[in-house]
């Protein structure tokens, strides 16, 4: 379970951030999981249960924004939802993935004295 | 606290960091993928299942291609049984004994490159933990990925681990010599089901055994060392193969 190697590089994450604010305890972990990150949401949560105890975190649950696969033509820019096959609907260009693969703590907010 | 007036209560600080998670993993694969690249050694990430034929597929590959210099390390749980099949064939390999991780990260791949001070090779497997979930998501510092799927996996693997096949460059379908026993799998099913998951498809059928696909197996290794520009003296048993 890779979850809890997440788990743990997003603790050490927040608090050296924490550390730099002198916060004195993170009250919000704002992070964003793509579909195709490779990670379950379930999993990185039980995991971060674990790590976070004792820990400037204690007590802090995640606000997790999932965020779907969308991909783009490389050609006409035209959009592709997920699901289907990975080739252009307009022009029959090759796609790249635009969002979905998100694995990024987008903000955190601490309690400073 | 003060409940009069509030004086004395904690401040909330907010900082906008939008930062990947695995961002220190990617400082080192990044530092990896510059070792590699200095040396003119092509880097690859082999993945797939355990059982998938793996180590098997560089046994043949030094086999194939006697002229390639390759080397490799293999992240085991808990043997070193595939470093020891690829050092008797000749490759010179280490294990990476990864003990309950299922997955290479960028650091452990770092701490064995000290034991290859002086790497001198054309082609540098790094052979994966078997597993087609957990070792998609760390880069590791490679050129490429490469996934190994046997055909005894069955036809629907792309489409239930997409994120390791949508991360592949290549997908070497093996054990195609077990095909003739395999009525409901074909390869055109698989390369169908990759459609939907790997932007830019591109599977080689192949066999360990008899042979089957090495050659374009061979082709595409040199494909992707001339691709990167690598410096042609060092990687001339490639070009010139």
């Amino acid at each position: 379970m890779h979850e809890y190697s997440i788990a743990s590089a997003l603790l050490r994450m927040a608090e050296e951030h924490a550390h730099k604010h002198d916060a004195t305890h993170v009250v919000d972990l704002h992070i964003r999981v793509g579909e195709l990150s490779g990670v379950e949401v379930s999993l990185l949560e039980t995991a971060w249960s674990l790590v976070r105890a004792g820990s400037l975190c204690e007590g802090v649950d995640l606000s997790i924004v999932r965020v779907a696969a969308h991909w783009t033509c490389r050609d006409c820019q035209a959009s592709l939802d997920r699901g289907g096959l990975l080739v252009c609907q307009t022009c029959g260009g090759r796609v790249v993935l635009s969002t979905g693969d998100d694995l990024v703590l987008d903000r955190i907010e601490m309690e400073v004295a | 606290m003060c409940d009069v007036c509030g004086c004395g209560d904690p401040t909330i600080v907010s900082e906008d960091l939008h930062r990947k998670i695995l961002s220190d993993n990617d400082h080192v694969a990044a530092h990896n993928r510059e070792h590699f690249v200095s040396r003119g050694v092509l880097s690859i990430n082999l993945m797939g299942s355990p059982g998938a034929g793996k180590t098997a597929l560089l046994e043949a590959t030094r086999r194939a291609a006697p002229e390639l210099r390759l080397a490799a390390v293999s992240g085991d749980l808990a043997t070193e049984h595939d470093a020891s099949r690829l050092e008797a064939v000749g490759v010179p390999a280490r294990t990476i004994t990864t003990g309950t991780a299922c997955h290479l990260d960028a650091s452990m791949v770092h701490h064995a490159l000290h034991d290859w001070s002086d790497l001198d090779a054309d082609v540098f497997f790094i052979e994966n933990v078997g597993n087609l979930v957990c070792p998609a998501i760390y880069d590791l510092g490679q050129t490429a990925n490469v996934v190994a799927l046997s055909t005894t996996e069955g036809p629907d693997k792309p489409l239930k681990y997409p994120v390791i096949f949508y991360k592949a460059d290549l997908v070497l379908l093996t054990k195609a010599d077990l095909l003739p026993h395999l009525p409901d799998v074909e390869p055109k099913r698989i390369f169908d089901a990759l459609m939907h998951v790997m932007p830019e498809p591109r599977m080689i059928v192949l066999s360990a055994i008899t042979g089957e696909g090495l050659d374009e197996w061979l082709g595409w290794l040199r494909a992707q060392a001339s691709n990167r520009e690598l410096d042609r003296e060092l990687i001339g048993g490639i070009i010139d193969a």
